[in-house]
């Protein structure tokens, strides 16, 4: 169920803008791994290029390697549908389909699989819902509109919709950044529950979150405006906030810059 | 993505500068009133402008607050509006008695059935008039208009908000709006004497292959029919129904896209799940709209019609009215009667645009519960 990602000199560009630069890593199967740095230095590049989001903006486009249990993802026979449904993502604010309802928001993805069956979908549902722990809180009102939920459940809602179709990974773009601190609870609970299943990949600007969600940490930063991000450091989540390596890394976390 | 802006997670910022406000003393609320004009601050004398703008100052310790005046421009403005608001109330009522009180007199001088008679006799000793062809006409001319524009404006639509390079898209974008901009007149002159010669073979065609279909069959002679009159119609609705629906579905929220593209849908599903249901509304609406200009579209179906006031499923056959073009034909050589029954047949299409428009509103009004929340 779970996959490794190896990134190898990944570097992505809008237009003419190079973003990020040589991002090099090895993301393990079953892990949290965060990636944190300061704003502008690419970590939600880097993140869209694993599901091939990236491209999706116009001029925008990927250099270098990046596989996932050994293949290329951009390799050029290969179907960049396949690719986002093995590889799913969560953005950073909740993004319900507005003319759904909860539950054919989470069938979405199944739907587009082809799956037509009721009792599937149903099932599927329940399962996909229990998982994102929202199940007993929309049980009663699955034909409402999923846009009428608040801003936590939209959220678990996004991540039972990603999770639906069984991805192989996760990815999530600042899951919390638009949620109050008792809906940032639920969503980190659900990754640790989560893990055992997924990879997850996700970025945060929340020190604390990413020390008490993740296994690994990456720290993506930039010398200044207009230069690539680039990767200053990346090793286990706890090595990162006690002892880090770099001095940049050390000023970051410690509030010291950024 | 970190780096595109995002609109409510930035809305707590607010918070740390309402402050200030607050601390500054009451005085801070006076600042809401509109800047006084020099003419305004005569009779206060030397109390002065300066007062009501700088709150920190001392109005409020000179004791007196600045009076209200009576004359300002907030309510000579807000005067201005209810008076345009009130005058396009006054015109409608002055329509409606004007084509009521025209048009009853010629009911009653009408000897056959206003809704059943099929037939436009009006001018002669004892008039004869009905409404059922030229309505059944109008309402079926525009309908196939709809049925060939709207697939084909959705199509241009999509292509020029989703697939279209930029640089094509604008171009193409501004030659639809270009298409909206030719008079009617024109497109009837065009429809008449270029559309007429294809639109016949075609018809002859249809008629020998598939005859036994009522809507193509009949003897002929063909081309001067319900199906020209539609073809020009189509085209003329085409612009407005195009570029709505461009307007709404370049309105699809970026997060919905990527939702559906990160789930694995190709482009076309992307459209089908998030792009289409969100301008759901948009293109009824656009499509209403479309609608209204053809059941209203007078001189290019005068010119393309066969003008003959019956009521037939034939669309190839020469033939058909409406009630705008029957209206501009017939108005020359109406007398007295002749004009009071055009009149009670306009009133007539009032209604039937009045049904639509309230169905499309029905309509949009339905699944409201989703759409609202989409905003």
């Amino acid at each position: 169920m779970a996959t490794r990602i190896e990134a190898t000199n990944v570097t992505a560009y809008y237009g003419s803008f190079k973003a990020i630069e040589n991002i090099t890593l090895t993301v393990e199967p079953k892990t949290v791994t965060a990636l944190i740095g300061p704003s502008g230095c690419g970590k939600s590049t880097f993140l869209r290029s694993i599901n091939r989001m990236h491209e999706v903006v116009p001029g925008a486009r990927v250099d270098g390697r990046l596989t996932i249990d050994g293949q290329d993802i951009y390799a050029r026979d290969v179907d960049v549908t396949a690719v986002r449904r093995m590889i799913g993502m969560v953005f950073q604010r909740p993004n319900p389909f507005p003319t759904m309802s909860i539950f054919e928001n989470v069938v979405a993805g199944l739907r587009l699989n082809g799956v037509r069956r009721r009792s599937v979908l149903e099932e599927a549902a329940e399962r996909a819902l229990r998982a994102a722990n929202l199940w007993d809180e929309v049980k009663d009102r699955l034909g409402k509109p999923g846009a009428g939920l608040s801003g936590g459940q939209q959220q678990r809602l996004c991540i039972a919709r990603t999770i639906a179709v069984e991805p192989q990974v996760v990815l999530m773009d600042e899951p919390c950044s638009a949620l109050d601190p008792i809906s940032t609870l639920a969503i980190e609970d659900l990754m640790f529950r989560l893990k055992d299943r997924y990879t997850i990949i996700i970025v945060t600007h929340n020190m604390q979150q990413a020390a008490r969600v993740s296994d690994r940490t990456a720290f993506f930063s930039i010398e200044r405006t207009g230069e690539p991000g680039r990767l200053v450091e990346y090793d286990d989540t706890q090595k990162i906030f006690s002892n880090p390596r770099e001095k940049r890394t050390e000023d970051y976390i410690t509030g010291r810059f950024g | 993505m970190g780096d595109i802006p995002h609109r409510s997670a930035d809305a707590g910022t607010g918070g740390p500068h309402v402050t200030p406000g607050h601390a500054r003393s009451a005085g801070a609320a006076l600042s809401v009133d509109p800047p006084v004009t020099p003419l305004d601050r005569t009779p206060d004398g030397a109390g002065g402008h300066t007062d009501d703008l700088d709150p920190g100052a001392g109005a409020l310790g000179g004791g007196a607050l600045p009076r209200r005046r009576a004359l300002d421009a907030e309510r000579v403005f807000q005067g201005f509006t209810m008076a345009a608001g009130m005058a396009v109330l006054g015109v409608i009522v002055a329509i409606a008695i004007f084509l009521v009180a025209r048009a009853v007199p010629a009911l009653n001088a009408n000897t056959a059935n206003f809704f059943t008679y099929q037939g436009w006799l009006p001018n002669e000793s004892e008039p004869r008039f009905g409404i059922g062809a030229l309505a059944f006409g109008t309402l079926l001319t525009s309908f196939l208009a709809l049925l060939m524009a709207v697939p084909v404006a959705l199509g241009v639509a999509l292509y020029l908000s989703h697939y279209a390079p930029r640089r094509v898209g604008t171009v193409l974008g501004f030659l639809v709006d270009l298409l909206a901009a030719v008079p009617s007149v024109v497109f009837g002159l065009w429809g008449r004497d270029y559309l007429y010669g294809p639109v016949r073979d075609l018809s002859v065609w249809l008629n020998t292959y598939l005859g036994w279909i009522p809507i193509f069959g009949g003897d002929g002679p063909f081309g001067r029919s319900i199906l020209l009159g539609s073809l020009v119609l189509a085209i003329m609705v085409l612009p407005i129904i195009t570029s709505l629906s461009r307007e709404v579905f370049l309105q699809t929220p970026t997060a919905n896209e990527e939702a559906a593209l990160a789930l694995g849908a190709t482009r076309w599903e992307m459209i089908r799940i998030a792009v289409l249901p969100y301008g759901r509304p948009g293109i009824i609406g656009a499509t209403m709209l479309g609608l209204g200009r053809a059941l209203g579209e007078t001189i290019a179906l005068a010119m393309t019609l066969g003008i003959v006031s019956t009521i037939s499923i034939n669309i190839i056959e020469n033939g058909g009215n409406t009630v705008a073009a029957n209206i501009a034909n017939a108005f020359g050589e109406a007398n007295d009667v002749g004009r009071g029954a055009l009149i009670a047949s306009g009133l007539v299409l009032f209604a039937i645009t009045l049904v639509v428009n309230m169905t499309a509103r029905a309509i949009i009004h339905r699944r409201r519960e989703f759409t609202e929340t989409a905003a």
